[in-house]
């Protein structure tokens, strides 16, 4: 256990640190690598807990995914920082007091909170399997595809939608621009394919 | 008997190092020489003789360049970002590397054989991307800037069938287990129809041959080898996301492809061709090793990648990304489905 809790506070100090320096360094691609730190080190906090299908699932939709489009747009953004960093103390004060309002809200619901393991047991709506007995992947799946299919093809069919109106709205089919259409090419017979010998300089 | 601190503490982790480090000089040897064999085919294929100086058939080429590579002065360019630089190869060397702890080359022969061995070298060969993408931005010179474009985009693309192929395996097996994987395939389509001894007709690349097909161009595709190789086009691209790099950096980066080469190798022999089983398993075959019939496969597989990076020609980016969306996530969609359903219908699941 002492070496469970020893990673815990590594993966917790470099998590809360990266996060910090998300939003602290000058450079945002410094910020989009930052942010992957973090999540790197989030899933390493889910796998002490013994959650490692959802510690190798955020590597790879978040890490493996995600950032790196993330990346990829920062990366050819043009921002000058020095423009950026110049309205930094006029809005300080009230950036400053969102973020209080914000922690004293999640100290009050948070301090408040506490899993009751009987309490989870008695409204869970099915037991909660031991690690030993079963996988990670198994337990979610019971739940996902059992109790809760609705819900998830209805998160599937939204984001399905989601990614049409994308598509749809930046879909400009231009009728000018010569297209390659490969079941054209292969279904071509070769013996209609003329070959002719050109002369130089005199083309066809 | 109370295990002790030193069995608890000390004797675990030295044992995983001893075996991490083992696999470590075995690892780097072989690419040593995929690299010598990947020359000489492509020499052979061109009718060229290839490497031929070095040592006894050219033999000791691969640790000529090491050295040379080793003893260059790095140079780091005035306008790079210099620590993302050198991070940057840092990345690509080291996270080829360390999928390499789960894989099992023979019955129970892994540094580590976790529940999700699958889900993990998935996980790790979709971070590689990011080697790339770090070393041409921080570059800050456009070849290698465009080169990491394209390579982010690319390795994005093919990453969704590969995820599709590893579904539909995670269907027949029941586990991602890699170990599992690999038992899972004495018993299969083989049995189904009727013949009595286990044999290679019961692995998946023949249940599922379609799905071998796709991972095996993913494979490619995911490691920018010809003709995928468009992030390191060097006829329009210099030399891609390496062309700043020189010296050790460099060499850690080319390390990173062809390790990551290796494991693509060693995933398709354990996804499609059974591991370390034996072809047919009866009295000489079922003698040998586990871990030659591994090796044996695996090769195979390189020399079939080699051979394509030598026959087929570059292809265009869109013809490539056309490839990745329009042809391979609908079959390796489509195939999920089918999977799914024969299991069911037939009882297998």
């Amino acid at each position: 256990m002492v070496v469970a809790s020893l990673f815990f506070y590594l993966f917790a100090t470099v998590t809360v640190a990266s996060a910090f320096m998300v939003i602290a360094s000058r450079n945002p691609v410094h910020s989009v690598l930052f942010l992957i730190l973090a999540f790197f080190n989030a899933a390493g906090l889910f796998m002490l807990t013994g959650a490692e299908f959802l510690a190798l699932i955020l590597i790879v939709v978040y890490v493996g995914a995600v950032a790196v489009l993330f990346l990829f747009v920062v990366m050819m953004l043009d921002v000058d920082f020095a423009e950026m960093r110049e309205g930094f103390l006029q809005y300080l004060p009230i950036g400053a007091l969102i973020g209080l309002v914000l922690a004293i809200e999640l100290i009050l619901v948070l301090g408040s909170f506490a899993i009751d393991t009987e309490t989870v047991a008695a409204t869970a709506v099915q037991p909660i399997p031991d690690l030993a007995e079963t996988s990670n992947i198994k337990a979610l799946g019971d739940l996902l595809y059992t109790k809760y299919i609705f819900f998830f093809q209805l998160s599937g069919l939204i984001l399905l939608v989601a990614m049409v109106g994308a598509i749809v709205l930046t879909l400009s089919h231009r009728p000018d621009v010569k297209r390659q259409n490969v079941a054209e090419q292969v279904a071509r017979d070769p013996n209609d394919v003329v070959l002719a010998s050109v002369k130089s300089g005199e083309g066809i | 008997m109370e295990p002790t601190f030193f069995e608890t503490y000390v004797v675990p982790p030295l044992w995983m190092l001893g075996q991490s480090v083992l696999m470590l000089v075995i690892l780097l040897l072989t690419v040593a020489y995929i690299l010598y064999a990947d020359r000489k085919i492509f020499a052979a294929v061109q009718m060229r003789r290839g490497p031929n100086v070095v040592g006894p058939w050219g033999l000791l080429q691969s640790f000529a360049d090491l050295l040379k590579f080793v003893i260059k002065e790095p140079i780091i360019p005035a306008s790079a970002n210099k620590g993302v630089f050198l991070l940057a190869p840092l990345v690509a060397g080291v996270l080829a590397l360390s999928a390499w702890a789960v894989i099992p080359v023979a019955d129970g022969w892994s540094v580590a054989d976790p529940n999700l061995g699958l889900l993990f070298v998935f996980a790790i060969s979709s971070l590689e991307v990011y080697g790339i993408i770090m070393g041409g931005w921080a570059s800050n010179s456009k070849y290698p800037f465009l080169a990491s474009l394209r390579s982010a985009a690319q390795m994005v693309s093919y990453e969704v069938s590969i995820g599709f192929v590893i579904i539909t395996v995670l269907l027949c097996v029941g586990s991602l287990n890699l170990t599992d994987v690999v038992n899972a395939q004495k018993d299969g389509l083989g049995t189904h129809l009727g013949i009595g001894v286990n044999s290679f007709l019961d692995w998946h690349w023949l249940a599922l041959f379609p799905m071998f097909v796709v991972f095996f161009i993913s494979a490619i595709a995911e490691t920018n080898r010809p003709p995928f190789d468009l992030p390191e086009a060097e006829s329009e691209l210099v030399a891609g996301h390496m062309t700043e790099y020189s010296s050790t950096p460099f060499l850690l980066f080319f390390l990173g492809e062809f390790v990551a080469i290796t494991l693509m190798c060693a995933l398709t022999t354990i996804l499609f061709l059974g591991g370390w089983l034996p072809p047919v398993d009866i009295a000489p075959f079922n003698w040998v090793p586990g871990i030659i019939w591994f090796v044996l496969k695996g090769m195979f597989v390189f020399f079939c990648m080699a051979m394509v990076r030598s026959i087929v020609p570059r292809y265009r980016y869109d013809q490539l990304m056309r490839l990745g969306w329009k042809v391979f996530l609908p079959i390796s969609l489509a195939m999920v489905f089918i999977t799914a359903l024969v299991l069911k219908v037939m009882g297998w699941a």
